[in-house]
């Protein structure tokens, strides 16, 4: 078998347009979808027009004064603004996808904010008008959710600010104290000293007569008050997060975005060149007519099946180990787990030639093959990549068991496991050690008709 | 199936061999024999199951019934299109199918092949780059790498020029009279006339005829034909 191992890597090295591909189109795929994972858009490019006034831009609330531009500034921070300066030039930079979105801030918003507040008005609501270009429906629901998380977030950073300054009144009117407004200082008294003021003169007061009655109904109004009251912090707190969310994960495990993507982008890579190297290299036997005459008594099928998957697990496992230590530069992996990584990609590249010498074995032609295994590797992978949830429970019910019948998910689990210590690496290994049996015979079968 | 062959009897015996692949029956149970030092053709009309028969004897295929009396290993086997590999040299081939082959010294036996075949100055030439006349002059060395007692040649000549197909025939000539024992399937019936001591007639996996060329002249009732029409003559009344 070394012999026949030391042929193929004096053919492969005399092949560079080959391996190139065979190594650059993988990794090429799999830092692409590894950068789909994990890099959104997180600040999206949005023009912002601001039409407000340079000043006298602010709300007041009895005697606190809010500035717009404090919370306007929170949702800079989280996109990537463009300042344009009319209607005209926003809705050319969305039209020519300069910009994701645009946001006109009319000059009358703090106004109608302002009346919001007061209840002093019957007018429009404050609005913030948000164009964006629909030219497609993926990027029309990707901004469309982006603008309404941001805008949502600012509402919220109102709401609470608002909610906040409300509570302080709430105090002052329980406790009493001092507060200005309109340019003028007010002492307070409060609900708690005044019911000790109307207590005391009731204790003055003859029992019996109007004025006690009077008195008294006054002070029980007051304590009833003064209990309410009391609770107004939790309850416009609640008011301004209605609803918390407590997580909890129940199955899987938490893994960073970026060491799932490079998961991901590894175990793609070590697939592609796994299952092309070893089923082009099978049909290959074919086609240069050496088959029949290495099996005619000099290899035996089994010995010649087991160099291909041992071929393509070595290359595509030192091709996936190279790739992960380009990564490291990158994204903070552990390398004293490195002899682990060894063990999972050298499992899944074995796993994934099985695969790759089946396919080979039943296509028996080089290109047939190439393109037998990107069409059915691809899909395969993408199908292990759907998260439960996301489709029908019938329908995921399926997917798991397809996604178990091939190596990509198996290789998946093995190698995030020894990227990162999350548990589940013995339980990865068995399964594609069971795979590389199934495929294993399933190629064995194939190569009866192969020659 | 094989079956020892003893240093007396023939160098390759075929025993009743029948093939059958689904339904159809490609060959209906041959049997013949060479001996050493022979050279033996076999001819017939596409489909009369030449490749298949020296397929089953060079062990490539095995028979559905019938045996061969050689082990496959012991036998040097040419398929028509040449089984080695584009992206190797001559001596790089040559070398790897010694190797598997385990004969006792490689760089000698490859050595040794380069000289009688021609191709010494060639050796580091990858074989992508070789003519179809030389790329079939290592794909018959390959065959001849352990020495076999019997080689056998599918279609030889088929891909190559009138000069090299002289070359081809002197070669195997000078192996015959070595002792070699030489089955060859052909199209070109004149060439089967001329360098076979033998020929086959097969068609329809119906061995017809076994006999010298001179033989199937007699047998067709004219001497006055050429071997061509001889041998149409034959198969025409024969029924094919």
């Amino acid at each position: 078998m070394r012999f026949l191992l030391a042929k193929d890597l004096r053919i492969l090295r005399r092949s560079p347009l080959l391996v190139s591909l065979l190594v650059i189109y993988p990794i090429v795929i799999a830092v692409l979808v590894g950068l789909a994972l994990s890099k959104g858009p997180d600040k999206p490019r949005v023009a912002i027009l601001n039409e407000l006034p340079q000043s006298g831009g602010s709300l007041s609330m009895g005697g606190t004064t809010v500035d717009p531009k404090d919370y306007a500034n929170k949702l800079f921070e989280s996109i990537d603004p463009v300042t344009v300066h009319s209607r005209a030039e926003a809705e050319q930079q969305v039209r020519d996808g300069k910009v994701l979105a645009a946001i006109i801030v009319p000059r009358d918003l703090i106004q109608r904010l302002q009346r919001e507040i007061t209840l002093s008005g019957t007018g429009e609501k404050p609005t913030v008008e948000v164009m964006y270009n629909a030219e497609d429906p993926i990027k029309q629901q990707f901004v469309q959710s982006t603008i309404d998380s941001r805008v949502g977030d600012l509402n919220k950073a109102v709401s609470t600010k608002l909610t906040q300054v409300a509570a302080s009144y709430l105090k002052i009117l329980l406790q009493g104290g001092k507060f200005s407004i309109l340019g003028h200082d007010f002492d307070v008294l409060g609900l708690k000293r005044s019911k000790a003021l109307v207590d005391s003169v009731l204790t003055r007061t003859p029992r019996g007569s109007p004025d006690a009655e009077a008195l008294q109904r006054v002070s029980a109004f007051a304590e009833l008050a003064i209990d309410n009251l009391d609770l107004s912090d939790t309850v416009l707190s609640s008011l301004s997060t209605p609803v918390k969310v407590d997580q909890h994960i129940v199955e899987g495990r938490r893994t960073p975005l970026d060491a799932y993507a490079v998961t991901v982008a590894v175990t793609l890579s070590l697939m592609l060149v796994c299952v092309l190297l070893a089923a082009g290299m099978l049909a290959l036997e074919r086609e240069e007519h050496a088959f029949a005459r290495l099996v005619r008594g000099l290899v035996s099928r089994s010995a010649l099946l087991t160099e291909k998957v041992v071929l393509a697990a070595g290359c595509s496992a030192v091709a996936a180990l190279l790739m992960t230590a380009g990564i490291s530069l990158f994204v903070s992996l552990d390398w004293a787990r490195s002899p682990l990584w060894v063990v999972a990609l050298g499992a899944g590249g074995l796993a994934f030639g099985a695969l790759g010498v089946a396919i080979g074995a039943l296509a028996r032609e080089v290109r047939a093959a190439s393109l037998l295994a990107i069409l059915l590797a691809l899909p395969i992978a993408f199908l292990a990549l759907v998260p439960s949830g996301a489709v029908a429970t019938g329908l995921y019910d399926a997917i798991r068991v397809i996604s178990a019948l091939f190596p990509f998910r198996a290789a998946l689990d093995a190698t995030g496991a020894a990227l990162d210590d999350s548990g589940g690496l013995g339980a990865a290994l068995v399964h594609l050690a069971a795979l590389i049996v199934g495929w294993g015979l399933i190629a064995r079968a194939a190569l009866q008709r192969f020659a | 199936m094989t079956a020892a062959a003893t240093d007396d009897g023939p160098a390759l015996e075929a025993r009743a061999v029948v093939r059958r692949f689904g339904d159809r029956e490609a060959l209906r149970g041959i049997s013949f024999a060479a001996a050493r030092g022979e050279t033996l053709a076999i001819i017939g009309p596409n489909g009369a199951g030449k490749t298949t028969l020296l397929s089953i004897l060079g062990g490539v295929l095995a028979p559905t019934s019938g045996d061969v009396s050689r082990d496959p290993r012991d036998v040097g086997w040419v398929p028509q299109q040449p089984a080695v590999y584009g992206k190797l040299t001559v001596a790089e081939n040559l070398r790897l199918f010694a190797r598997l082959e385990k004969v006792a010294d490689p760089d000698a036996v490859v050595a040794r092949m380069l000289e009688q075949t021609g191709l010494t100055e060639r050796a580091g030439d990858e074989l992508g780059t070789l003519s179809g006349g030389n790329r079939q002059r290592v794909n018959i060395a390959a065959g001849l790498l352990a020495d076999p007692d019997v080689l056998l040649l599918d279609e030889p000549s088929s891909s190559l020029d009138p000069r090299q197909r002289a070359r081809l025939w002197e070669f195997v000539g000078a192996l015959a009279r070595g002792g070699t024992a030489v089955v060859f399937t052909t199209h070109n019936v004149a060439e089967a006339e001329r360098f076979a001591d033998r020929v086959l007639v097969l068609a329809d996996g119906e061995l017809l005829f076994e006999g010298t060329p001179a033989a199937l002249h007699e047998a067709v009732g004219s001497t006055e034909l050429d071997f061509e029409s001889a041998f149409v003559a034959f198969l025409r009344e024969r029924g094919h």
